[in-house]
């Protein structure tokens, strides 16, 4: 919200400068994003006048001149302009000046043109950051002429109406009512203590028999539309004061007509529209426009409409866009002769819908959106009516119409004393509340205990105590709160429950296993699935879709998360990093039906990714860890995955429930993604095995007599697992407590397809002492069974 | 026949003289001492002595078997100590090649901030909730008093997905889900993810924030100011503090924004803090009553106060980040640097 420094002091003066108003703003709670002194760019130029002119010696298009400078001197300066003319009042950029030239600054010095001194240089409007409609002539081919009555000798920028601020203000949503010069003077004027000076708003009325009825047919969407039908219309060119402040604000000059409606806009908040009366068939009709009804708005284009776009309608056509922009059909034209204003509330959403769906938007549209208050309508379609009497380009009449469906009946609050200073823990003194509350615009009677405030109508965001106790404290001062610890509040017990620190103990575990951890976007593309060779039948490809996303890229929420750690992968070997190992525990969003009829299951899911160094048991041993850390029995068993090795890949188990994989990644997935670094993958759900998870550790006995371990050498088929021969070892004998591979064998003497895998077997016994005979013989029956079960021979 | 004992000793320095090794310095005393060495052989001879001169001949050849024993073994000390020295300056080894250990991985640095956070605040009683990530409108928006036509909404660029249903963007959410289970006295905290649609240099369409709920009888804006300053001198040093200062949102009343000391130059001014000597760290203010009343919490009776950080601006600030990027780029140069 861009706010000219000099038009805010039309309505209160300012007795302190730009700089600390800015804080007193800020703290207040209107942050200024930046504050502009307009001039910066310009020094050191003054207004001189021309007091001779004559023919460079050396150069035809060069003129020298003598210009008086006032106090600045006499001086002589070489031009190549052509405008200048003995007698001609100009800006002097004198010697180390400053100008604006093409988007930069130029400094100017005094210097020789063609052997000739020149002492300075005259400047055009384009030199000074100016348009016509800050000073008429300054778009002109060559210097800038300016007014007979300037002063001379003096600074250009007051002049030129360039010695000026721009405060850009950030205005907080609930605060519509400060979207306008008069609004931030609102407050200005209480920050300072100052009075506020109101914009008039008186005009005469003239008789007309000239009816134009306004019927709203949706009162909902358009809760207030005042018309008022000004005649004798002579559309002509705004004064300069209307012009600059247009120009301060980015607006341009159009006509004096046109230009009191966006004055009123950057005035009052209030965005107003001006019809060419001539060109209204009949009344006005408020509604929603027909499917595929069409209009051309003020800047030629043209836009097919929906009935969820609110209309402005004469008896046959649309004239309007509602709140956006008006229709070419009923544009104020240099003949325009009568004028129909318009001044309405519509409903904040309906105007944002439709400027979204039509990608249409405006200066009134945006102040659509924030909210514009029933009062403000009226208020400036007066002042609008006092622009036209001032400038005379109309006569205001008696037509007025106003459909209003809003209470014009303040609101009351009565808010006790004690309740304000309860919600702020500290006392303000309670004439400093009321005083507040009155420099704000409220109406407070004070009594014993409290207060009762009338509401102003603009200020539609205050409807109880609290906001009027964020009033007084923003006024009275945040510095006063005086921090105090929860000093009545209850004792309440806190921190993390069970299932949080199993998370935050799973994270240290795999942590202790040599991963980092990462953090990746919940959404990835659906192209993912597709790299990750996922079948069109698989159930990771039901994804929640966002409708909106930045990109498809980003737009389908994960149903797993091997996807986001390998291109974390493959973004960490293009950058150099040739081995690493990561991981996440994140999210999985699993969608019941599609469209979602209910909140999706989110579901917690542990990823790792391991890349240039180890191998496929690296992971699984991290995923074992993961387990014998939470109390798990896992099972591995060779399984497939469509984006994993077929011959490196395992299904995790958890009972006979699959809970998760571990495999290395398919060739044909990496070779897609050029990567030559082997990965090894695993993704377990996390959220399966929580409830698995062992509670409490129970202490078992130890064992009365020393275990025996026996190591044990069997050859075996190469198709025979691991796993069948610990299995088989365990089964063939009760004394058999655990049996562990630690070498495994091929060569040529054992022969093909043979290998021979090398276990320590311990034994032990709850009733007896294990004799060497008793260890052999549960040995020999191990050795048997193997051979029975498995085709395998004592090495 | 005397010298003979004379001989063998000198024999015994003759042949030690010399050696290489523990196998010749054995070698050598079995030419001795062994059975077949001249000791032996000496012994022998006891029998060719006449009767009367024996004893004192066989106290001879014992006091030099003695002798030469004690010779041989000084000798196999003295070559066990070379050798030991020999052995020692074999194994020597560079105690300054790295140490060998099993690599240890790091948390992510918005996993550390949140873990710092919850530390911070479980020990002043806030229980932790975490709500679903994917959320209903009326808990992201109508339920925090930003009904459909609200223009806070548009301060929040949401994601939809169908059904109605969006990606939360604030976990301010996780308050009503909490509220509508649980009454007063209440301390929560809720970490988690929220979305917004918003992707440039300073903006990511995914981060972190962590929600603070307090709703109790007597609490009040100072209270508020009170926790939050505890929080900026655990999280930001012990001189920190904190300047409120006046905001707008939907679910708090009054609501403010709230600044934090730069911890960069202790308030003085400097490029982190862009000379104000204060850093925008939170949003925060006093739950708003119509929220209390959204979850059945009678607002006459009860008062309570709401905060909101990103857990991404905090970790920035703390480590000195100035890329928000690099906080989902997962480049193990990044993360490797978060060690404990």
């Amino acid at each position: 919200m861009k706010i000219p420094f000099s038009w805010l002091k039309d309505y209160v003066d300012i007795p302190v400068s730009a700089q600390e108003l800015q804080d007193k703003l800020f703290s207040c709670g209107f942050e200024v994003e930046e504050l502009t002194y307009l001039g910066k760019d310009v020094t050191n130029v003054v207004t001189g006048i021309v007091t001779e002119t004559k023919k460079h010696p050396d150069a035809d298009r060069l003129t020298v001149c003598r210009v008086d400078c006032g106090a600045h001197g006499v001086k002589q300066i070489c031009t190549a302009a052509t405008n200048v003319t003995e007698g001609a009042i100009v800006p002097v950029a004198l010697d180390n000046s400053t100008v604006l030239h093409e988007g930069g600054v130029q400094k100017i010095k005094t210097g020789k043109l063609r052997g000739v001194l020149s002492e300075g240089m005259f400047c055009s409007g384009e030199e000074l950051g100016i348009n016509d409609d800050f000073y008429e002539g300054a778009e002109v081919n060559g210097i800038l002429l300016l007014d007979a009555d300037t002063p001379i000798g003096v600074d250009i920028r007051p002049v030129v109406g360039i010695d000026d601020y721009i405060f850009d203000i950030a205005v907080t949503a609930n605060r519509p009512d400060c979207q306008s010069v008069f609004g931030m003077a609102r407050e200005v004027a209480a920050i300072l203590k100052q009075p506020l000076k109101t914009p008039a708003t008186d005009y005469a009325a003239h008789p007309t028999d000239v009816k134009i009825p306004v019927t709203v047919k949706e009162p909902t969407l358009c809760p207030r539309y005042i018309g008022h039908y000004v005649s004798d219309v002579k559309i002509g060119t705004s004064p300069r004061r209307i012009r600059r402040r247009l120009a301060l604000c980015g607006l341009r000059s159009v006509s004096d007509i046109v230009d009191i409606t966006n004055f009123v806009l950057l005035e009052l908040g209030q965005p107003m529209h001006a019809f060419d009366k001539n060109y209204l068939q009949g009344g006005i009709v408020v509604r929603r426009a027909q499917a595929g009804e069409k209009i051309v708005t003020l800047d030629e284009k043209e836009f097919t409409l929906t009935p969820d776009n609110l209309l402005i309608c004469d008896e046959k056509k649309g004239v309007a866009l509602a709140g956006v922009m008006g229709g070419r059909n009923s544009e104020i034209v240099p003949d325009t002769a009568a004028v129909f204003f318009e001044a309405a509330k519509f409903a904040r959403d309906s105007v944002r819908k439709t400027s979204r769906a039509l990608g249409q938007r405006s200066d009134s549209s945006a102040r659509f959106e924030k909210g514009v208050d029933a009062y403000t309508c009226a208020f400036a379609m007066d002042r609008a009516l006092h622009l036209v009497e001032e400038l005379g380009c109309g006569k205001p009449t008696t037509w007025r119409v106003d459909v209003n469906a809003e209470s014009l009946v303040p609101r009351m609050i009565a808010a006790s004393y004690q309740k304000i200073d309860d919600l702020l823990g500290i006392r303000v003194p309670h004439e400093e509340m009321c005083a507040i509350l009155t420099r704000l615009g409220f109406g407070v009677t004070a009594t014993e205990t409290g207060m009762n405030v009338t509401v102003p109508l603009w200020r539609e965001d205050v409807d109880g105590y609290p906001d009027l106790a964020e009033e007084i404290i923003r006024s009275y001062g945040y510095e006063h709160i005086t921090p105090t610890f929860l000093s009545q509040a209850t004792v309440t017990g806190g921190g993390l429950t069970v299932a949080q620190k199993a998370e935050e103990k799973c994270r240290n575990v795999i942590r202790w296993q040599g991963y980092m951890e990462a953090c990746n976007y919940s959404f990835y593309s659906p192209k993912d699935f597709d790299l990750m060779r996922l079948p069109a039948d698989d159930a990771r490809r039901r994804a929640v879709t966002i409708l909106n996303p930045i990109g498809e890229d980003l737009s389908v929420m994960r149903t797993f998360l091997a996807p986001s750690l390998l291109a974390d992968v493959v973004r960490n070997v293009r950058r150099g990093n040739d081995a690493g190992a990561l991981f996440e525990l994140a999210n999985v969003y699993l969608p019941g039906q599609l469209p979602l009829t209910e909140l999706p299951e989110e579901r917690k899911h542990l990823a790792l990714a391991k890349w240039g160094e180890g191998d496929f048991f690296d992971v699984k041993g991290a995923v074992e860890a993961f387990a014998e850390a939470f109390g798990l029995r896992l099972t591995f068993e060779k399984g497939e995955e469509p984006f994993l090795h077929p011959g490196i890949t395992a299904v995790v188990r958890c009972g006979e429930r699959q809970v998760g994989v571990i495999g290395e990644l398919h060739p044909a997935v990496a070779a897609g993604l050029a990567l030559e670094k082997r990965v090894v993958l695993a993704e377990i759900d996390y959220a399966a095995l929580e409830k698995k998870f062992a509670k409490d550790i129970v202490y078992e006995g130890l064992p009365k007599f020393p275990s025996v371990v026996r190591d044990l050498a069997v050859v075996v088929d190469e198709d025979v697992t691991c796993a069948q021969v610990e299995d088989c070892i365990v089964k063939s004998c009760k004394a058999a407590k655990k049996a562990e591979l630690f070498d495994v064998y091929r060569g040529a003497r054992l022969g093909a397809g043979k290998k021979s895998m090398a276990l320590h077997i311990t034994f032990s016994s709850e009733d007896k002492a294990i004799t060497p005979e008793t260890a052999d013989g549960w040995f020999q029956k191990i050795v048997l069974s193997l051979g029975k079960h498995l085709g395998g021979e004592l090495r | 026949m005397d010298n003979i004992f004379e001989e063998v000793m000198e024999e015994v320095k003759n042949a030690v003289r010399e050696f290489r090794d523990s196998r010749e310095l054995y070698e050598a005393k079995m030419r001795f001492l062994g059975r077949t060495g001249r000791l032996t052989a000496l012994y022998k001879k006891i029998r060719e002595i006449p009767a009367e001169e024996r004893p004192s001949f066989g106290q001879k050849i014992n006091a030099l078997k003695e002798q030469i024993e004690a010779r041989f073994a000084a000798l196999e000390e003295e070559l066990r100590q070379k050798e030991l020295a020999e052995k020692l300056a074999g194994e020597s080894v560079d105690v300054t090649m790295p140490g060998r250990r099993a690599f240890v991985g790091t948390l992510h640095p918005v996993t550390r901030v949140r873990n710092m956070l919850i530390d911070v605040f479980a020990g002043m009683g806030f229980e932790v909730f975490e709500g679903p990530e994917i959320e209903t409108d009326y808990y992201n928006f109508t339920a925090l008093n930003t009904p459909a036509d609200h223009p806070a909404r548009d301060m929040q660029d949401t994601f939809y997905v169908s059904g109605g249903f969006l990606l939360r963007t604030q976990t301010s959410a996780g308050q009503i889900r909490l509220m509508e289970h649980k009454k007063p006295p209440i301390k929560m905290l809720s970490p988690g993810r929220v979305f917004r649609s918003d992707d440039d240099a300073t903006h990511s369409p995914m981060f972190h924030q962590m929600e603070g709920l307090v709703v109790d009888r007597h609490i009040t804006l100072c209270d508020l100011q009170g926790m939050l300053d505890e929080f900026a001198r655990r999280i930001f040093g012990s001189g920190s503090k904190t300047r409120l200062r006046p905001s707008y949102f939907p679910f708090t009343e009054p609501s403010v924004e709230v600044d934090v000391s730069c911890h960069a130059c202790g308030g003085k001014g400097c490029p982190l803090c862009k000379g104000t000597g204060w850093i925008e760290v939170l949003g925060a203010g006093m739950v708003n009553r119509r929220v209390l009343e959204n979850c059945g919490i009678d607002p006459d009776e009860y008062t309570g106060f709401a905060f909101g950080m990103g857990i991404e601006r905090i970790a920035m600030l703390k480590y000195g980040i100035n890329n928000i990027k690099l906080l989902t780029e997962n480049d193990v140069r990044f993360l490797g640097q978060f060690r404990d």
